[in-house]
């Protein structure tokens, strides 16, 4: 036996001998039926979350590539470019690596729920069956669709293309909707309740007799003075707890849509910059031009679907954020004000970030443009709005912190007078729309890079363009300002939205106005594909590492929102993790996840590299050669 | 006029920006900015010079070469000798700041805005949810602004006679024994207090004071007494009137704006 063999046995025995050790306490278990089944070393609720988060990781990649696989298949196939087409069946390939291991993580998540939280899974069991059937039969839909999909890249090309896109479109269609299903069960657990206006009839009239047998003192009229459409009923038994609702009322919960719209988004930008990374990764180890333009100009896809993403997040964040707080103003006061505040900073230095390393990808690329020196000039002024405004994003509101005992009382109080300002929503609006309209700008001109509009009117547009640009930024820096001092309402409602509509409106102005300017345009120069700096394919790296420890975050703190309840108000969480972690654990366990989905990709990419490897070394045999020839 | 490196500029941005913020914005401008803080906004400034000189090879290049000149040219013997005597230099007048410093206690860990519970309380009486009660009184403004505006003067009355030995004359924070206290009382008048908070949590705030604060905002060090031992129901809700109709700044509501 060789030794490599030798190792590689007593390797695997050790890996077995550990891991029998560490579940042997779990045998010793009492049997019976429990309310909460502790997971043995890392306890139970570290067991789900680990679980939980990769799952969740691998399912965004694998949601969101399809998405945009499709959208790249199409381009190519209406522009006749075969590049297109073969970079979105790199991407489904990938897309098909972690597919396995994302339903294998789910089996693994489903397995600690059953065994640890018992007594919660039959509670939600007993609400969601249907919908869980309704999972399996979609979870089959989308696995015969993804393999169809994949498998028949090849044979469906030419008049079957149209087919092989509809096939596409079906996968995206299953896959939303399973998001859509799962989705349901978490945020019911948030937030269970919904409003009167959407609620059934049955549990209306439900909730209506509760508030009589609460009060005899109410006739069925005094009962619903004040009720709106938009008053928050609770979808079980004040009293005794019992889920009264329908299927649907518990799926339609208060935050279901808004957090669909934000992962349905977010998995886009998620799988743009995973797609990204990989291909950053190729860049740096290739050998060939070819090979560093290719992944060159697939890195440049990944980053601009990433930030196609990246761009309307903030504003569904928001949107997710009111939500909550009209769900629960306590529980908006925990995650703005209190508890998870300064996870709240975390996240805003994080998407900092993401978008300084967005922009500066875009800025590096311009360097492989020729006729691209002409924007340099206005990268220092683009790089010190970038960097105000995200100073003014990650200015926490209250100082008591992170200050001294002294500088509390120089400043007079736990906020700074003028800094302070910086700390709410409505100066941290301003800044992200300012951010993304800036981001937006450096796109712009990496879009001109090289080419020489030829339009007669090209002077007028750029002059027209320039005052879009001034007149947004000063209605949003108004509106910013005017925010502090109207009521909060029609802040949030009305001036909020108001900001983002301006900031959208410029990119959709701006963009058709651009693409009519430059549809003739000349070009002064070519793109030189593959001739990136190594470091601006580290920033790819890095903006992907970013976004998986985000998504981990995050997700800490909306699940941490509940607190102490497995479902809000409704059922306890008595069990001996029934505590927030504190911020510094939370960081410490997303880091480990990020580690952990970072090496289970890399090892699910490298089997794919390794295949590829196999097979062009097949290919390139003197036995390949002469089949080929024979083929011929 | 020799031009300046794109290294030297980087310097000068960089100390420019720590002496801007140090001096003039927490100083002449405005009151200091915490250590913590201006920490952090010099990081993201290291941050844009670090992506400006990066974008580019060239630009690269030229920012290290200064420092490869003196590192290895001859001809910068003298400033190489110079720079070793200033970095020792400096790392020991920056642990001298460090362990030379008056003992500092570090500021409050107490959140700011402690999680209100999910039912408010009046004694032992529930009010009801937090999420849904609202003040009593408010819809005098409307409905009887007489009424209203008797409310709101028995507010005053009230925030006269039991809160401004704190909070102060103009609702600001400034009391007079609020020099001696820590943390400093709150100031109505900032943007970010009054339209944060529905009216129930003012009255959670004051009905229980320091010591009502729930545990996830220990340790609790508000002086704020338990004023529902000592103010009704009624007269707590007209003080929050007060504070709203003083200020000029509304209460958060939940409802859709129109």
């Amino acid at each position: 036996m060789s030794n490599k063999k030798l190792y590689l046995i007593l390797g695997c025995v050790f890996i077995a001998y550990t891991v029998l050790l560490t579940v042997a306490p779990a045998f010793a278990q009492d049997a019976t039926e429990a309310e909460y089944r502790a997971f043995p070393k890392i306890g139970s609720r570290n067991a789900a979350w680990i679980a939980a988060q990769l799952h969740l990781l691998f399912g965004s990649f694998i949601l969101g590539v399809p998405m945009f696989a499709v959208i790249i298949e199409f381009i190519g196939w209406k522009t006749k470019d075969m590049r297109y087409d073969r970079m979105a069946q790199e991407f489904i390939k990938l897309c098909m690596g972690a597919f396995s291991t994302t339903a294998l993580l789910g089996g693994v998540l489903v397995f600690i729920l059953i065994w640890c939280y018992p007594k919660v899974m039959t509670k939600l069991s007993g609400i969601f069956g249907p919908t869980m059937i309704f999972y399996v039969i979609l979870f089959f839909g989308e696995t015969f669709t993804l393999y169809l999909y994949s498998y028949g890249w090849d044979k469906m090309q030419g008049r079957h293309k149209g087919w092989h896109l509809f096939l596409g479109v079906l996968l995206n269609v299953f896959g939303t909707a399973i998001m859509f299903v799962s989705n349901a069960w978490l945020s019911y657990q948030t937030s269970p309740a919904t409003q009167y206006g959407v609620l059934s009839e049955g549990r209306r009239k439900s909730w209506i007799e509760e508030k009589l047998a609460a009060d005899p003192a109410l006739t069925p009229e005094t009962a619903m003075e004040g009720v709106t459409s938009h008053t928050m009923v609770p979808l079980h038994n004040e009293t005794t707890g019992e889920f009264m609702g329908t299927v649907w009322d518990a799926v339609n919960n208060f935050t279901w849509m808004p957090v669909n719209i934000h992962r349905l988004v977010g998995n886009i930008a998620f799988g743009g910059s995973i797609v990204a990374a990989y291909a950053a990764f190729r860049f740096l180890v290739a050998k060939t031009k070819e090979d560093k333009a290719h992944y060159d100009w697939m890195g440049y896809t990944g980053n601009f679907i990433a930030l196609c993403g990246l761009i309307p997040l903030p504003f569904l964040g928001y949107w997710l954020g009111r939500e909550i707080y009209m769900f629960n103003n306590t529980m908006g006061i925990n995650m703005m004000g209190s508890l998870f505040s300064w996870l709240f900073i975390i996240q805003a230095v994080m998407i900092g970030v993401l978008f300084i390393g967005a922009n500066y990808y875009l800025w590096s690329g311009m360097g492989r443009i020729e006729g691209a020196e002409i924007y340099a000039r206005y990268r220092p002024y683009m790089i010190t709005v970038i960097i105000i405004c995200v100073a003014i994003w990650m200015t926490p509101r209250t100082l008591s912190k992170i200050s001294t005992a002294s500088e509390l009382s120089a400043m007079g109080g736990a906020n700074h007078p003028h800094l302070g300002l910086f700390g709410l929503m409505t100066a941290k609006n301003t800044a992200v729309n300012i951010i993304i309209l800036t981001t937006f700008l450096s796109f712009l001109f990496y879009r001109r890079s090289g080419k020489i509009p030829t339009a007669s009117w090209k002077k007028i547009g750029n002059i027209g363009i320039s005052a879009l640009f001034f007149l947004a930024t000063v209605s949003i820096v108004v509106i910013g300002i005017v925010g502090f001092t109207v009521p909060t309402d029609l802040r949030v409602n009305i001036l909020t939205p108001y900001q983002v509509l301006v900031a959208l409106a410029v990119m959709a102005i701006v963009t058709i106005v651009d693409i009519f300017m430059y549809r003739k345009a000349t070009t002064s120069g070519t793109i030189k594909w593959g001739e990136m700096t190594d470091r601006s394919q580290y920033v790819l790296i890095l903006v992907a590492i970013t976004f998986t420890s985000l998504m981990g975050l995050m997700g800490y703190a909306r699940s941490g929102l509940r607190e102490a309840w497995h479902i809000f108000g409704v059922m306890q969480d008595t069990s001996p993790d029934a505590f927030t972690p504190l911020l510094s654990e939370a960081v410490n366990m997303v880091a480990i996840i990020m580690v952990a989905f970072f090496a289970l990709v890399g090892f699910i990419f490298w089997l794919g590299l390794w295949g590829e490897k196999k097979k062009e070394e097949k290919a390139a045999t003197p036995e390949a050669a002469v089949t080929a020839e024979g083929d011929d | 006029m020799k031009k300046l490196s794109l290294f030297t500029i980087c310097l000068i941005v960089l100390v420019g920006s720590w002496v801007v913020l140090r001096f003039a914005i927490g100083g002449i401008v405005s009151v200091p900015i915490p250590g913590s803080v201006i920490a952090m906004y010099m990081g993201l400034i290291i941050i844009a010079i670090l992506v400006h000189i990066s974008v580019e090879d060239s630009l690269f290049r030229e920012f290290l070469r200064p420092i490869r000149e003196t590192l290895v040219e001859d001809r910068r013997q003298v400033r190489r000798r110079v720079i070793a005597v200033l970095i020792p230099l400096f790392l020991l007048g920056y642990t001298y700041s460090i362990i030379a410093q008056r003992a500092n206690p570090p500021g409050s860990p107490r959140d700011a805005h402690p999680s209100p519970p999910l039912e408010l309380t009046y004694k032992d009486e529930v009010i009801g949810t937090m999420q849904d009660v609202v003040n009593p009184f408010r819809h005098y403004e409307k409905d009887d602004p007489e009424a209203f505006k008797a409310h709101v003067e028995n507010g005053r009355r009230v925030y006269y006679q039991n809160c401004f030995y704190c909070h102060g004359d103009h609702l600001d924070g400034q009391g007079h024994f609020a020099p001696h206290l820590q943390p400093l009382p709150a100031n109505f008048q900032d943007p970010g207090i009054i339209p944060n908070f529905q009216e129930a949590f003012f009255f959670w705030r004051i009905a229980k004071g320091g010591p009502g604060l729930p545990a996830a905002g220990t340790p609790w060090d508000s002086a704020m007494p338990i004023w529902e031992n000592h103010l009704t129901k009624d007269e707590i809700w007209d003080v929050i009137l007060f504070l709203s109709e003083y200020t000029g700044y509304q209460f958060r509501t939940f409802g859709e704006a129109h």
